[in-house]
C-alpha cells in the first residue's frame, strides 16, 4: 500500500484499529475530535464498537469495562479531560489492565485554550493519577511516528497489563502528512489470561479483576509495578539522537518542538556550528543513556526548547547532566506556537554567551 | 429426604462481614438464587460498586470487576457491549449509584444498554460510617445531618425508579423491598425479571432494593425493619415504574 494523505487524529485512529483497537469511547473535546468522529464510523466496519460518553469520566470507566472482557479498548482527550480521566487510568493500572490513552494536548492550566501546547508533560510521566503508577508515555514528532507507535502500542499494553499513554499536542493533531498505514494486525485467538466472562462455557475457577488488595497484596502490586517500570528503562527506551557525535550544544526537544528545533539545527550546522539534538520517543522511560554517553568535555551547553512555560522536562534533563553543563530553556507557551525565527534566535543566544 | 433450601452454590461457603441483620446479605443471596435457577453462574459478569457491598468481591464465586466510585454503570457499559452473550449486571448503593454516579446511571439507561441495574437503596452511606445520601429521608438522621435531613438546604430525597422511568429507553424499572418474606420473594422474581429481559436482548432493566443500614441508622436488625414500614416504604413505593414487553 502507498502512502496516502491523512491528518493527525485521524491517522491515530486508523493506525489504532491496525492495531486491533475494537472499543472506543470518549466525550467531545478539541482539539481532538477527529479522533473519536473518525472511530464512529470505523470500528462499526471491523465488528468493533464506539460510544459517545456523557463525559470523559464516563469514557475511561467504559474503556476499562472493555479491557476485562480481553478487548483491545482506547480513550482519547485533550489536556483537561485527561485530568479527569486520571483517576480510571489510576484504576487501569490498579486491576492491572490493557489500555491504550491518547492526549492530544492544549494549553493549560484550566480551560486554557484550544490552541496546542506542551503543558501535561509532567502529568504524563510523574503522576497520571493518583497512588504512585507509571505509563509507558510516547510522543511521537510525525505522523508516520505516530501511526507506527499507536500500531504497537496494545502490545505494550497486554504486555504490561498496564495502560500507555500517547502524548502529542493540537498542532501534530490537526497536520495532514503522508503516512504509509501498516496491515490490519491479526488479533490473538486465545483468551486473555485475565478475561473475564466465559463464552466457550470452559469449566475454570471464577475469576476477578479490581484495584482493591488487601496491604501485603497491594504492597506486592506496587512492587512489581516498580520492578516493571524499571525494566522498561532497561528495554524500552526509544530516542533519536540527532548529530551528537562532536556536538558542543544539545538541544533536547520532542514531539513538535523536536520538529522546530530539527530545522533550526539543520540551518546551524550548515553554518559549521557544532549542535545537535537528543530527542525522546518514550518520555517514560527517559532517554537516560543518551546523555550519560556524552563527552562532557565537549558539551558546553544543554538547550532545553518545550511548547510551554516554564519547561517541565528540565528536570529529568537536569538529573542526569548535573552540574556538568549548563541548561537554557526556551519556550512559547498558552497556544502560541513555537516559530523557526523564535526557536533559531533562542539558540544563537546561547552560541553567543548572551543567554 | 428432599433439601429444600440450600446455598447457592456461587456463592462462597463463608460466614458474610456484612453487619448482623444487614439486607446487603440477604440481597446478594437471591440474585444468586436467580443466577442459578437461570443456569448463568458460569456465563455472568458482577459489576461491583465502592460501597458496603465492595465486599462482594469476597462472597460471590462468579467473574467480577470493581469499578470506581459511581461507576459501575459505565464499566458495564463496556463489558456488556464487548462480551454480549454474558448476563451483565451491577449491585450499587444509593451513594454510589444516586450521588456521585449519577450521570452515569442515567446515561447508561437513556442508551438502553442491555444489561441489569440491581440498586440497593438504605437512605445512607454505610461504608464511610453513616453520611447524608441523596434517598436520605427528611428529617431523618446521619452523620452530616445531626439534627435530620432538613429540605431546606439538603433537597429532598431522591427517587430512581421514578427518574429513570421517565426516560424511553428503559424496558423494566421496579422497586421492591426485602423488610419481609413476601416482599422477598417479590424482589426474586423482580429480578429474575429483569435477567430473563436481558438475556432475550431486550435492554435496560432496573430494579431497586429497598434494604436497612441497622448500624449506621443506629436501631436493632429488628427495629430497623418496622422503621422501613413506617418511614422509608411510604417515601419510596413499591411497584412496578416501567414493564416494557420485549
Ligand atoms: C471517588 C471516591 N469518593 C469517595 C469514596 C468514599 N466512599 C466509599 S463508599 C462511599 C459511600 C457508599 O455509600 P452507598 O453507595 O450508599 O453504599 P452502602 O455502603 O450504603 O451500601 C463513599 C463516599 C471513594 N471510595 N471514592
Ligand atoms: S454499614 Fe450498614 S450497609 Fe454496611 S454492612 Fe453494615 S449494616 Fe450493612
Ligand atoms: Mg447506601
Amino acid at each position: 500500500m502507498g502512502k496516502i494523505l491523512m491528518k493527525g487524529c485521524e491517522a491515530i485512529a486508523e493506525a489504532a484499529v491496525l492495531g486491533g483497537c475494537r472499543f472506543y469511547a470518549g466525550y467531545p473535546i478539541t482539539p481532538q475530535n477527529e479522533l473519536p468522529e473518525y472511530m464512529s464510523v470505523r470500528l462499526p466496519e471491523v465488528g468493533g464498537d464506539f460510544v459517545q460518553g456523557e463525559s470523559e469520566v464516563a469514557s475511561i470507566n467504559m474503556v476499562y469495562g472493555a479491557a476485562t472482557v480481553g478487548t483491545r479498548a482506547m480513550t482519547s482527550s485533550s489536556s483537561p479531560g485527561i485530568a479527569l480521566k486520571s483517576e480510571g487510568i489510576s484504576y487501569l493500572s490498579g486491576a492491572n489492565l490493557p489500555a491504550l490513552i491518547v492526549n492530544v494536548s492544549r494549553g493549560g492550566p484550566g480551560l486554557g485554550t484550544i490552541q496546542p501546547a506542551q503543558s501535561d508533560y509532567l502529568q504524563a510521566t510523574k503522576a497520571m493519577g493518583h497512588g504512585g503508577f507509571r505509563m509507558i508515555v510516547f510522543a511521537p514528532y510525525s505522523l508516520q511516528e505516530a501511526v507506527d507507535l499507536t500500531y504497537n502500542a496494545f502490545d505494550y499494553a497486554e504486555r504490561d497489563r498496564n495502560p500507555v499513554l500517547i502524548l502529542i499536542d493540537g498542532a501534530l493533531g490537526s497536520i495532514k502528512e503522508l503516512v504509509e498505514l501498516p496491515p490490519m494486525k491479526e488479533l490473538p485467538t486465545e483468551q486473555a489470561k485475565w478475561q473475564l466472562g466465559n463464552p466457550t462455557g470452559e469449566k475454570r475457577v471464577a475469576r476477578m479483576l479490581t484495584s482493591i488488595y488487601p496491604e501485603a497484596g497491594l504492597e506486592t502490586l506496587n512492587r512489581t509495578k516498580g520492578e516493571m517500570a524499571v525494566a522498561w528503562g532497561e528495554n524500552d527506551v526509544m530516542v533519536e539522537e540527532f548529530l551528537l557525535d562532536d556536538a558542543e550544544y544539545v538541544v533536547v526537544a520532542y514531539g513538535i518542538a523536536a520538529r522546530v528545533a530539527k530545522e533550526a539545527i539543520t540551518g546551524l550546522r550548515e553554518k559549521g556550528v557544532k549542535i545537535g539534538m537528543i530527542r525522546p520517543i518514550t518520555l517514560f522511560p527517559f532517554p537516560k543513556g543518551s546523555f550519560r554517553k556524552l563527552d562532557y568535555g565537549k558539551v558546553k551547553a544543554f538547550i532545553d526548547i518545550e511548547m510551554t512555560v516554564p519547561a517541565q522536562m528540565r528536570d529529568d534533563i537536569a538529573l542526569e547532566v548535573l552540574d556538568r553543563a549548563p541548561i537554557y530553556e526556551y519556550g512559547r507557551s498558552g497556544g502560541v506556537l513555537l516559530d523557526d525565527d523564535g526557536v533559531l534566535e533562542a539558540i544563537e543566544k546561547v552560541l553567543e554567551g548572551e543567554a | 429426604m428432599e433439601q429444600l433450601y440450600k446455598r447457592p452454590k456461587c456463592i462462597q461457603p463463608m460466614q458474610s462481614g456484612y453487619c448482623p441483620g444487614c439486607l446487603h446479605s440477604l440481597a446478594t443471596r437471591i440474585t444468586a438464587e436467580v443466577v442459578e435457577e437461570l443456569e448463568q453462574q458460569n456465563n455472568c459478569i458482577l459489576v461491583l460498586p465502592v460501597g458496603c457491598s465492595t465486599m462482594g468481591l469476597l462472597y460471590w464465586k462468579i467473574d467480577m470487576v470493581g469499578s470506581a466510585h459511581g461507576r459501575a454503570p459505565a464499566v458495564a457499559t463496556g463489558v456488556k457491549r464487548c462480551s454480549k452473550n454474558s448476563l451483565v449486571f451491577t449491585y450499587q448503593g444509593d451513594g454510589d449509584l444516586a450521588a456521585i454516579g449519577l450521570a452515569e446511571i442515567l446515561s447508561a439507561a437513556n442508551r438502553g444498554e442491555n444489561y441489569t441495574v440491581l440498586f440497593a437503596n438504605n437512605s445512607i452511606y454505610g461504608m464511610t460510617g453513616g453520611q447524608m445520601a441523596p434517598t436520605t429521608l427528611e428529617g431523618q438522621k446521619s452523620t452530616t445531618t445531626q439534627k435530620g435531613r432538613d429540605p431546606l438546604t439538603t433537597g429532598y430525597p431522591m427517587r430512581m425508579c421514578e427518574l429513570i422511568a421517565t426516560l424511553d429507553a428503559p424496558k423494566y424499572v421496579a422497586r421492591f423491598s426485602l423488610h419481609d418474606p413476601a416482599n422477598v420473594r417479590k424482589a426474586k422474581a423482580g429480578i429474575k425479571k429483569a435477567f430473563e429481559t436481558q438475556l432475550a436482548g431486550g435492554g435496560f432493566t432496573f430494579v431497586e432494593l429497598m434494604i436497612n443500614c441497622p448500624t449506621n441508622w443506629g436501631l436493632t436488625p429488628l427495629d430497623s425493619l418496622t422503621y422501613m414500614v413506617e418511614n422509608t416504604i411510604p417515601v419510596f413505593p413499591l411497584g412496578v415504574y416501567k414493564d416494557v414487553e420485549v
